[in-house]
């Protein structure tokens, strides 16, 4: 894509392990010896047998939240964005799944083997699990996005990452949290739970009981490997389409409970209005072109694939539309990936760009028929001018992006 | 009768040992010390608060020795930690730390914000001080929570915070919030919204 990056190593495994010399031999082709680049690794062939790495020619990476620097003054990490811009297909890399912290935190060093699950509270028989015990039970391997409240689109950001980065979907492996709880046997009675961590500030939330009973899931893998420290290790609660903050990680305690019980990080997020309160909690449909997006250069007028990603905390995605002319007219697109409940979903769309000037924007529809709302739908709600219109609760606002004459993309909310 | 008591340890034994999940027979009963260990959720009822007391003075000298205001400023803003004590309008400056949510400034710090002050005692028992995370005493914990709730007026710098008082201070936002719909299934967020 960019012609300024030199080629990738054309040598085979031998001019690898040397990695130095280029072999004029096996650098068949056109393109002087000087001109390929010779990949050297920083780390030795046997770690790198042992732990495969991607080729130094990718350098795409997370990037903290520009208004609060990860680590902070403190040496704590906030938010870290995921590079959308450079994704593909469904599943975020463990490596560049978006982080977020309550309140900033250390990342915990937790022994598993010392880690327990303590289930407790108004149940008849309270238990404490070790890991070992954890994976001796049945268990369920889906793939759910996890997305940050905070994820919310301003005129100032400068591309998909600084807009939607704050959204990540991998596969989780864990036992339903509804298997646990039959276990220990609820009280009619209760209603709620307090889901709360292990690392330095605990950090707990609220979830109703009838969302734990359905569809949460106490995972000790994601991508196929143990969760990774960043993401919870060894333990995270999924609680699917719910924002991330409800994600607890570093799980060890789960309290049975009957009322609402205003942790730290529930009260963060009230509101007066029970209208704001209720779209807070799940995430509503919502969708966003990744490609061509803020930031990046179309070469001239031709074909290109228009690709982008879409999710809803209701369910699986039905459909995503596109439109060219700032929400006048929508087309269809074709989902080019499973439409798994709560993940994301990748849409594609054979484009002919005629060169000139167009306002693109993407919007999707999930399972129960609710459709993505563009902000003048969120402002006629509300009813409210649309330049001053706040989406409240999780924005799932339309996201558009301007593709100029020259073939530059910028963000259509500037 | 020798038997007899080595047959009752015997079963004791077995029951500590046994697993105590139905199905499955994986996990066992936590002990109460355990549960109370980790039983750190206080409910705004202050079920949980553990036994203690505690005054705004005695707040003010412990927010200095525990090295409070070392983040949070002397007087509690203008610091890179969040803002604890509001300050009026012609008094503020502009916050060390841009603001994320949950954002906490001089319009919404806990105790103007908090729908209970078991919230606040809640936070700084789990959370504070930095690095030090739960090392505070109960005793110290009630104080420092006094201390917050008299620098934002809610209380007399002479009353005392314990497990019976603190659930009853009534807090400037307690009305402030709504709680979440009850989750179903298959249910909209909001019915009518786009």
């Amino acid at each position: 894509m960019d012609s300024k990056k030199p080629n990738p190593p054309k040598t085979g495994r031998r001019g690898f392990l040397k990695g130095g010399a280029a072999l004029a031999g096996l650098a068949a082709g056109a393109r002087p010896v000087e001109a390929q680049t010779q990949g050297t690794s920083t780390k030795k062939i046997d770690e790198l047998i042992a732990y495969g790495e991607r080729s130094r020619f990718v350098t795409s990476t997370r990037k903290p939240v520009a208004e609060r620097h990860s680590p902070d003054e403190f040496g704590l990490t906030f938010h870290v964005l995921t590079p959308l811009q450079d994704s593909f297909g469904i599943i975020t890399p463990s490596s560049l799944h978006y982080t977020a912290t309550h309140r900033g935190a250390i990342v915990p060093d937790i022994d598993p083997n010392e880690h327990r699950l303590m289930i407790h509270g108004m149940v008849d028989r309270p238990l404490v699990f070790t890991m070992e015990e954890l994976k001796r039970l049945p268990y369920v391997s889906r793939v759910h996005f996890i997305e940050c409240q905070g994820n919310s689109a301003r005129a100032s950001h400068k591309n998909v990452q600084e807009t939607h980065g704050l959204t990540s979907c991998a596969e989780w492996t864990g036992v339903p949290l509804s298997l646990l709880l039959k276990e220990a046997g609820v009280h009619a009675d209760a209603s709620w739970i307090v889901a709360e961590g292990a690392e330095e500030v605990k950090g707990a939330s609220s979830i109703a009981l009838g969302k734990a009973m359905d569809d949460c899931v106490v995972c000790y893998a994601m991508n196929g490997e143990p969760i990774r420290p960043q993401q919870g290790f060894p333990l995270r609660l999924m609680v699917p389409g719910f924002e991330g903050i409800y994600q607890i990680k570093y799980l060890r305690r789960i309290k049975v409970v009957d009322r609402y019980y205003m942790t730290y990080d529930d009260y963060g997020h009230i509101n007066p209005d029970p209208k704001v309160t209720a779209l807070t909690h799940q995430i509503g449909p919502k969708s966003v072109i990744t490609f061509p997006s803020a930031g990046q250069q179309l070469s001239g007028p031709g074909f290109y694939e228009i690709t982008g990603l879409a999710w809803s905390g209701a369910g699986a995605i039905r459909g995503v539309e596109i439109s060219f002319d700032g929400g006048q007219s929508w087309k269809n697109t074709e989902l080019r990936s499973p439409a798994y409940p709560m993940a994301h979903t990748r849409f594609g769309y054979h484009w002919n760009w005629d060169g000139k000037e167009c306002m693109l924007m993407s919007r999707c529809t999930d399972d129960l028929g609710t459709v993505q709302p563009t902000r003048a739908d969120v402002a006629k709600y509300w009813n409210v001018p649309l330049d001053k219109v706040r989406v409240q609760g999780s924005n799932n606002s339309v996201q558009p992006w301007k593709v100029a004459v020259n073939g530059s993309v910028t963000n259509g909310l500037a | 009768m020798v038997s007899l008591r080595f047959f009752a340890a015997f079963i004791g034994i077995c029951q500590l040992a046994l697993p105590q999940s139905p199905t499955y027979r994986v996990g066992r009963a936590p002990t109460p010390a355990e549960i109370g260990a980790w039983d750190i959720a206080i409910s705004p009822t202050g079920k949980e608060l553990p036994n203690g007391r505690g005054t705004a003075k005695e707040g003010a000298a412990l927010y200095v020795r525990k090295a409070c205001a070392g983040c949070h400023g002397p007087l509690g803003s203008g610091a890179h930690a969040p803002t604890l004590v509001a300050r009026k309008k012609e008094e503020r400056t502009a916050p060390a730390v841009p603001c994320l949510s949950p954002c906490v400034n001089d319009t919404n710090t806990m105790v103007v914000h908090s729908p209970f002050a078991t919230v606040i005692w809640d936070y700084i028992n789990r959370g504070m001080p930095l690095g030090r995370e739960g090392s505070l005493t109960p005793n110290e914990v009630y104080a420092l929570t006094a201390f917050l709730l008299y620098k934002g007026d809610v209380i007399k710098e002479s009353e005392v915070m314990d497990a019976q008082s603190l659930p009853k201070v009534i807090m400037p936002n307690r009305e402030g919030f709504s709680l979440p719909p009850e989750w179903k299934h298959g249910q909209p967020r909001l019915q009518g919204y786009p």
